[in-house]
């Protein structure tokens, strides 16, 4: 388990706390098995609810019976489709045109539109009986075709949604620069074949939970769960449940693990809140089962690249790049068409490239909804460009690492406008090649691998350079909907020195195992000079307590920029306030005071002297002793709360331009990969990453961010796949068939840090926690890299022994027409 | 005792961290919800349905089970250690301070499964070597942390205890 690590870059951490890689502060809970997960929550008189879910992709649904499952033992209540219109509405939905018309509800009313999705539920006094219950439902169905491809979507007459009128969603052409131009006067033109990015989750390994209370006595509803973006689920279920926002209130404690996966839970939570209702406001827990998460939660973006041309220089520098690329988001839109604007946050990825024009369009298909997972859609897009880079860096018989440095962004460019608009704050891609080369053992492989392959041995070396770009401008939602009543970003936090001196933060975060406990102390001690243990940070989300704004959730990589800035501000806030009462409770100037930790705790002490006043004592002067304190000091409350909104305006829509996210994080792997000459199965021989997030607040967590996010696109890229056969059935819907990453298959990492901090931010640091799927590029140009001299493009993001001996095999079938074709091979005529 | 299965009633006797348990159980029970839903040591997590993430480790007679895959009255008679367990009058374990100290973890829910994994590893074998601690933790998944600094939270708990025997 070799580790090594290589810090370059100027480090702007300051401060005695921040920077350091402090162990958390949240796992002495955690690993004492005291953590508060959803399903731990219990509440006295709670329900159990159990689905009844399609087992067709695509059926008309001709009756629905559940008078047996009500009157079996212990059922409380039974909800069907057809009784959703008269208790609730459907969801909004965020596209415009078709998009508008797609009618989603908690259960399915006339027709499924995938497997799994939900058909009816019951509610009963225990699980066991809610299951044994479910089995009672009678579901006959009529199916229909279905549509599970791009291809079928748009062209079959077999629609999802009716009322839409078509299967596709949302379509534009992105165009930017001079395109035609960039061809004409192009040396070499390359043309590549259908690329496709598969379908893949995350798959946290806590499912869905919730309990939902319709409180009637109240008037509120009332979550616990393990929703991770609460501001977002809340704007959906108000309408549908037709309560003001302000009613809904939600918590959650710890989450294990949400990846983006938890944040379109909100159907479920809707079921818990009328199932409630119907039961006379009793609590209703629902836990999802494994199954239940493959077949029916969120997977991530399915992206086909179609019609590719590549224009580039005698050097092999791409001057454009124009192509067809359709997103599969599944039976239901839900988080889209988002997805259809944020992978233009990364437009031209790492490259220089001027000149794009991309025809997109969203598709729905008879598959489960897609939500937001880890890199969404920007990992999809980053995968693309890098397919391109190497096909044409093979075509072209120019190296991969060549290819990149001829390509990327120069260090002296930085900050750097996009085509579309977006400012990359900083970064230094040639220096994080060099780190992750020499890490990796480059030049030494290179050797390995001429050897191996004069005995027939297929090895091969690849690199992916990534985005991860975070803290996301909700103006670009008015870029798919101009009518999107959302833009911007922002996030709050307060923090209080309560009666007895007790420090207590509330973020307005929803952490999953993020570490926000950790570094939201580590900037509030170095603030008041103090150590994290003085501060008690409130775990988890909780609207009744902790504060929070329209955009509260944990996703768009940007704690350590927005919620740490928030944080920072309510800290400073506070530090002002306590200065003043101190200088007057120590007649001292501000000027002269110190803020640190004395023989009692925590302290303001006037420098040089033995004058101090606590936190109990200055508390006190405010809460409970307040006669003490002359008039002028009453705005004074020792309560305070920051909000933080990031430096955004409003994109122009028409143009598509604008600055769609404040920082970009940069990782690059570097992987050594040999595919067995009878298995065909590919093996990672080396592997090492390195990051760029700017100044890394904790060290520690940054690492364990990279290597996290390194195994899911490890997993992504050689073992998960979300699979369906042709009717619609999903192959892949327990873990063992989906065989997430184990122990047994995550190679070693070599890991290295290259700090270009952020001008953006106030601390320097850069959102990271979703890494950019750069192991599926690395392992996907690595493959490339061992079987392009055997004729064979890799097209797919996910490969397997089985996939790629089809790959030989029709290659020596010899049937298909080549994937790439090189129109002036030698420059024009 | 009565075996038989569906929704009949059987009689248990189990000891879990040193506390003796006498309950009356469904037959099919399964040995996750006892811990969780019956006796509320909620440490024990249920990760997947099929025996595959090992969320719900927990020691039997000393050996690494999985909870979710035994029937609660598979437990009668036995010895059950879960995560709620390996702290000693409130010092935790070194295996919990190792993961601490080498951020073994992100979001948690893994990890009473891995500690208690590494556990029946540790207690059988002081001297792991790297590939040993792989194969002991193969039927755990985590999907956080990538592994790594798993692996070295084991490895520097097994190197705390060998020191402290010596
Ligand atoms: S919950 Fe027992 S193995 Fe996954
Ligand atoms: S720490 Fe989250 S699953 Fe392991």
């Amino acid at each position: 388990m070799s580790k090594k690590e290589t810090f370059v870059g100027e480090s702007k951490t300051a401060g005695k706390w921040v920077g350091r890689p402090l162990p958390r502060l949240e796992d002495a809970r955690l690993v004492q098995g005291q953590g508060v997960f959803a399903d731990d929550y219990k509440l006295e008189g709670m329900l159990y609810l159990q689905l009844e879910r399609s087992p067709y992709a695509h059926a008309r649904i001709t009756r629905v019976d559940v008078s047996k499952a009500a009157a079996a033992p212990g059922v409380v209540c039974t909800l069907t489709g057809a009784e959703l219109p008269s208790i609730s509405h459907p969801f909004p939905e965020i596209g415009p045109g078709a998009g508008q018309k797609v009618e989603d509800y908690a259960l399915a009313i006339n027709k499924v539109r995938y497997q799994g999705e939900p058909v009816a539920a019951v509610v009963a006094e225990s699980r066991h009986a809610a299951e044994d219950a479910a089995e009672l439902v009678e579901v006959d169905y009529d199916p229909l075709p279905v549509v599970m491809t791009p291809e079928d979507a748009l062209q079959s007459d077999s629609l999802l949604h009716d009322e839409a009128g078509t299967n596709r969603m949302w379509h534009d052409v992105f165009e930017f620069g001079e395109v035609d131009k960039a061809f004409q006067e192009a040396l070499h033109i390359v043309h590549i074949g259908r690329l496709h990015f598969h379908r893949f989750s995350s798959t946290p390994l806590e499912n869905n939970v919730v309990v939902g209370q319709w409180n009637i006595k109240e008037k509120r509803i009332q979550y616990f769960s393990n929703q991770q973006f609460p501001a977002f689920a809340a704007q959906f279920l108000s309408p549908a449940l037709g309560v003001r926002i302000d009613q809904i209130g939600m918590r959650s404690i710890d989450i294990g693990g949400g990846f983006g996966i938890k944040i379109t839970s909100y159907p479920y939570m809707a079921l818990c809140a009328l199932a409630s209702r119907k039961t006379g406001g009793r609590p209703v827990k629902w836990t999802e089962t494994r199954t239940e998460h493959m077949l029916a939660s969120a997977h991530g973006n399915e992206r086909t690249f179609y019609d590719t041309r590549v224009a580039l220089d005698a050097n092999g520098v791409i001057t454009a790049i124009e192509s067809r690329h359709i997103d599969d988001c599944g039976a239901y839109p839900r988080y889209e068409p988002l997805g259809c604007i944020i992978w233009a946050q990364v437009l031209p990825g790492v490259n220089r490239l001027k000149n794009i024009r991309i025809d997109f369009s969203q598709v729905v298909t008879n598959k489960c909804p897609v939500g937001p997972n880890r890199g969404y859609s920007r990992m999809q897009h980053l995968w693309f460009l890098e397919r391109v880079l190497d096909i044409c860096g093979h075509a072209l018989g120019i190296p991969g690492d060549v290819m990149r440095l001829r390509n990327y962004i120069l260090p002296e460019q930085f900050p750097y406008t996009t085509p579309n608009g977006c400012v990359y704050d900083s970064g230094n891609y040639p220096k994080m090649l060099e780190v992750a080369k020499e890490l990796v053992g480059w030049d030494e492989w290179k050797k390995k691998q001429k050897e191996a392959a004069a005995e027939g041995r297929m090895i091969g070396l690849g690199i992916g350079t990534t985005l991860d770009s975070g803290t996301n401008n909700f103006g670009q939602a008015r870029i798919v909907n101009a009518y999107a009543p959302y833009s911007g970003q922002s996030k709050a936090a307060n923090i209080k020195l309560d009666i007895y001196g007790e420090l207590v933060l509330s973020m307005g975060s929803v952490p999953q195992g993020q570490g926000h406990e950790t570094t939201a102390a580590q900037v509030v001690a170095d603030v008041l000079g103090i150590n994290p243990e003085h501060l008690n940070v409130r775990p988890g989300f909780d609207t009744e307590q902790n504060v929070y704004t329209g955009h509260t959730g944990t996703y768009a990589s940007q704690f350590a920029v927005t919620g740490l800035s928030a944080i920072h501000g309510a800290a400073l806030k506070l530090r002002a306030e306590m200065s003043r009462l101190a200088a007057f409770a120590l007649k001292a100037q501000e000027e002269e005071l110190e803020f640190g930790v004395g023989a009692q705790g925590p302290q303001v002490s006037v420098k040089n002297t033995d004058k101090a006043i606590n936190y109990w004592r200055l508390a006190n002067l405010v809460n409970l002793n307040n006669a003490e304190l002359p008039q002028s000091f009453e705005d004074i409350t020792l309560n305070c709360r920051y909000v933080y909104k990031a430096p955004f305006e409003v994109p122009d829509v028409k143009r598509k331009y604008g600055n769609l996210t404040l920082t970009y994080a940069a990782q690059l792997h570097a992987a050594v990969l040999e595919v067995n000459s009878e298995t065909f199965q590919p093996k990672i021989l080396a592997y090492a990453c390195v990051d760029d997030c700017g100044r890394a607040i904790n060290p520690l967590i940054v690492e364990g961010q990279v290597h996290g996010g390194t195994a899911h696109g490890i997993g992504g890229a050689l073992m998960e796949d979300c699979r369906y056969d042709s009717e619609g059935n999903m192959l892949t819907s327990t873990f063992s068939d989906y065989t997430p990453i184990t122990p047994m298959n995550m190679p070693d990492l070599r890991y290295g840090h290259v700090e270009s901090p952020s001008p953006f931010s106030y601390n320097g640091a850069k959102g990271m926690g979703e890494g950019g799927g750069a192991p599926l590029h690395a392992l996907s140009a690595a493959l490339q890299d061992a079987l392009y001299p055997r004729g064979i493009v890799v097209t797919d993001s996910h490969n397997t022994g089985d996939s790629i001996f089809q790959l030989f095999e029709r290659a020596r079938q010899g049937t298909e027409a080549p994937v790439v074709r090189v129109e002036r091979p030698r420059g024009p005529r | 005792m009565n075996m038989s299965v569906g929704s009949e009633r059987v009689q248990i006797r189990v000891t879990v961290n040193g506390q003796v348990h006498q309950r009356e159980v469904e037959a099919r029970q399964l040995l996750v919800d006892l811990l969780r839903e019956t006796l509320g040591l909620t440490g024990t997590h249920i990760g997947c349905d099929t025996s595959y993430c090992g969320a719900c480790t927990v020691l039997l007679n000393g050996e690494p089970v999985k909870s979710c895959t035994l029937f609660a009255f598979q437990a009668h008679e036995a010895d059950v250690k879960t995560v709620e367990g390996l702290s000693h009058n409130g010092d935790m374990h070194p295996l919990q301070k190792a993961f601490v100290q080498c951020h073994g973890l992100q979001c948690g829910y893994c990890t009473p499964g891995f500690l208690m994994s590494s556990y029946a590893l540790l207690s059988k074998n002081k001297r792991p070597t790297d590939d040993q601690i792989r194969k002991a933790l193969a039927g755990n998944t985590c999907r956080c942390t990538g592994y790594q600094n798993i692996f070295k939270a084991v490895r520097s708990a097994a190197d705390t205890l060998a020191a402290g025997t010596q």
